[in-house]
């Protein structure tokens, strides 16, 4: 993991290095010996970072069991914490928290998915991957929220909507279908940062919002690499290989027009500076935020409509 | 755009590539009842088993055959075709995997959209295509639907979708789980505007579908048997690493958990839906 930012730097110098010296006019030969040579060097290192082994390293790296969770981000970002507990219908999910909290003095609710940090905890929380009730908790919390005019942070990290027997008895399907649907519609600002893994419909599920942010290490992905290696090569252990022909890096996702803004993580990833990667986030937050002030209702809900609508214009006519 | 009229030489091509249906004799064994079935008696009976009420799969052109009136409908964006956004290559390029699909199915995609009458009412249609891999939804299922969503809207014209899809489709990727959001916010923009949106779920109809339109319709209604699910059930079986018991994540459990509002056999649905939209409609 250390050698993933020891190599972005490397490459980060060179091509620093190949643009001084081609905006050099008066290059002779030699200097164009040098360039082609340095070009081959990016290349070989741009291979690295954005192969299936590169690739495979920000998946741990976004799956690092000391990444900060929501509620380190609470605790680094946000005053006031009160937890918003069940759906009002089956229960309460731990996988997935709601808050009331204050953002420099502001009313705002957070919500975001929560893994456990130990054993004990990991299970309690199901691994961060919520049930039914956790989504209908996440969406009554969103529409009070929205009631009292209240933006809302969202925070994803999950590996994907439990795939369970119980959680298809009580409409996993349905529960993010309404989310999709609600959200889509809910007149409040909604900045969402995908602050480690972005899985599928359980992350998707509280991933409508106006503004969307991925932090730089986290993936954002249709199904984990492991489950397509599974299908599509029929073999699990090609999970590198698929990572890297999903498309799943914050660059990936940015270059597709998927996402608004990759967040820098501290060097070494998130976990190596807790302090650092909140900040970097409370930048973020407190600007996003201010551009969607601005807005009134209609041109907020217009806006945010328009910017899924425009997403993946991957069609042709035939 | 094409005008489909209903022309007997259309029904049976399209006809004779659903394979679970016709094979080269005469008479089948059924997959429900594993009795001897007659195909001239299955094809009578909307591919419906005589005996056992056994749901066959049809395809998009069949579907949209049995909704709307004799007369027709006229094909919407039936030329929008996949560009392979992430070049995606496993065991075999999804560039040849949609030639392939496209050469099986006729369609350029796994959706297929016609605006014509139902019982006499104006109506859009949308039936997904099992046989174009798996109708799974990629950027081209969720422009056709977020168009038709935008087409209802501007014209208060109600909505029919008939789900039969794997979900999301895995070879484009994140492209594929954001037409989710794009069709969801379509179609709240219906439900704003009070625009009837039916949602029929057949068999099977999984994944990113089913937590999407298939689950957002003013009304979700499901053929006999149809398997309905988020998690398909082997993976769910990974999970709990124990075999499922029978008829789970079938219309009727959905039916009995609250999650479906009707399950309706083949031979009714042309009549459901026309007292439907009678209701839904101001
Ligand atoms: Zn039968």
């Amino acid at each position: 993991m250390a050698k993933q930012s020891s190599t972005q730097k490397e490459l980060a110098q060179l091509e620093r290095r190949l643009t001084e010296l081609e905006g050099n006019s008066a290059s002779g030969g030699q200097v164009k010996t040098q360039i082609n040579e340095l070009k081959q060097q990016v290349t070989a290192l741009r291979e690295e970072l954005v192969g299936p082994r590169g690739v495979w390293q920000r998946v741990e790296l976004a799956r690092h069991p000391q990444r900060p969770y929501t509620l380190d981000y609470i605790k680094l970002l946000f005053e006031d914490f009160s937890e918003i507990h069940g759906d009002r219908h089956f229960g309460d999910d731990p996988a997935l928290l709601c808050g009331m909290v204050r953002f420099h003095g502001e009313p705002v609710l957070v919500v975001g998915h929560q893994k456990g940090r130990d054993t004990k905890e990991r299970v309690w929380r199901n691994f961060g991957q919520a049930k039914p009730e956790g989504f209908r908790k996440a969406l009554r919390a969103m529409k009070l929220a929205a009631k009292f005019g209240r933006p809302i942070f969202s925070l994803v990290d999950t590996q994907g909507a439990y795939p369970g027997v119980d959680a298809e008895a009580r409409g996993q399907a349905e529960a993010i279908a309404s989310c999709l649907r609600e959200i889509s519609r809910l007149p409040v600002p909604i900045v969402v940062t995908v602050t480690g893994e972005g899985g599928s419909g359980g992350a998707l599920a509280i991933a409508i919002g106006d503004k969307v942010n991925m932090m730089e290490n986290a993936f954002y992905s249709v199904i984990s690499p492991e489950g397509c290696a599974s299908i599509m090569w029929r073999d699990a252990t090609k999970k590198e290989l698929a990572a890297e022909a999903l498309k799943i890096t914050s660059e990936d996702l940015l270059a597709m027009g998927l996402i608004d803004e990759i967040i820098p993580e501290p060097e070494g990833g998130a976990h190596r500076n807790y302090q650092q990667m909140g900040k970097l986030l409370d930048e973020v937050l407190v600007r996003s935020l201010a551009e969607l002030r601005g807005l009134s209702t209609e041109e907020l809900l217009a806006r945010r409509y328009d910017k899924f609508r425009r997403m993946g214009r991957f069609f042709q006519l035939a | 755009m094409a005008w489909f009229r209903r022309q007997k030489k259309g029904i049976e091509r399209a006809a004779s590539e659903e394979s679970k249906v016709r094979t080269e004799g005469l008479w089948k064994k059924c997959d429900g009842c594993r009795q001897i079935v007659w195909k001239k008696d299955l094809d009578a009976n909307l591919s419906v088993c005589p005996r056992c009420q056994h749901h066959y799969r049809i395809n998009a052109h069949q579907r949209l055959e049995l909704l709307f009136d004799a007369g027709g409908y006229t094909e919407h964006d039936a030329g929008l075709a996949s560009t392979d956004p992430l070049k995606f290559v496993d065991t075999k390029p999804y560039d040849q995997r949609l030639k392939a699909a496209k050469k099986k199915t006729g369609m350029q995609d796994a959706i297929l959209f016609g605006e014509g009458k139902l019982a006499g009412r104006p109506v859009q249609i949308g039936a997904m295509e099992f046989a174009f891999i798996g109708g799974s939804m990629g950027a081209v299922v969720g422009e056709k639907v977020t168009r038709a969503a935008e087409r209802s809207l501007e014209a208060k014209l109600p909505l029919v979708i008939v789900s039969c899809s794997g979900g999301a489709r895995m070879m484009e990727g994140v492209v594929s789980l954001m037409q989710m959001a794009k069709i969801s916010a379509a179609l709240a923009r219906l439900d704003d505007a009070r625009v009837p949106y039916i949602s029929l779920l057949t068999d099977p109809t999984t994944g990113g579908v089913t937590a999407c339109y298939a689950m957002q319709g003013d009304l979700n209604i499901a053929e006999p048997g149809a398997l309905i699910g988020f998690a398909g059930p082997r993976v769910i079986e990974q999970t709990i690493g124990q075999k499922l018991p029978e008829g789970f994540q079938r219309s009727e459990f959905l039916l009995d958990k609250g999650f479906l509002d009707a399950i309706v056999p083949r031979k009714d649905l042309k009549s459901y839906l026309s007292n439907a939209l009678d209701f839904l409609s101001p």
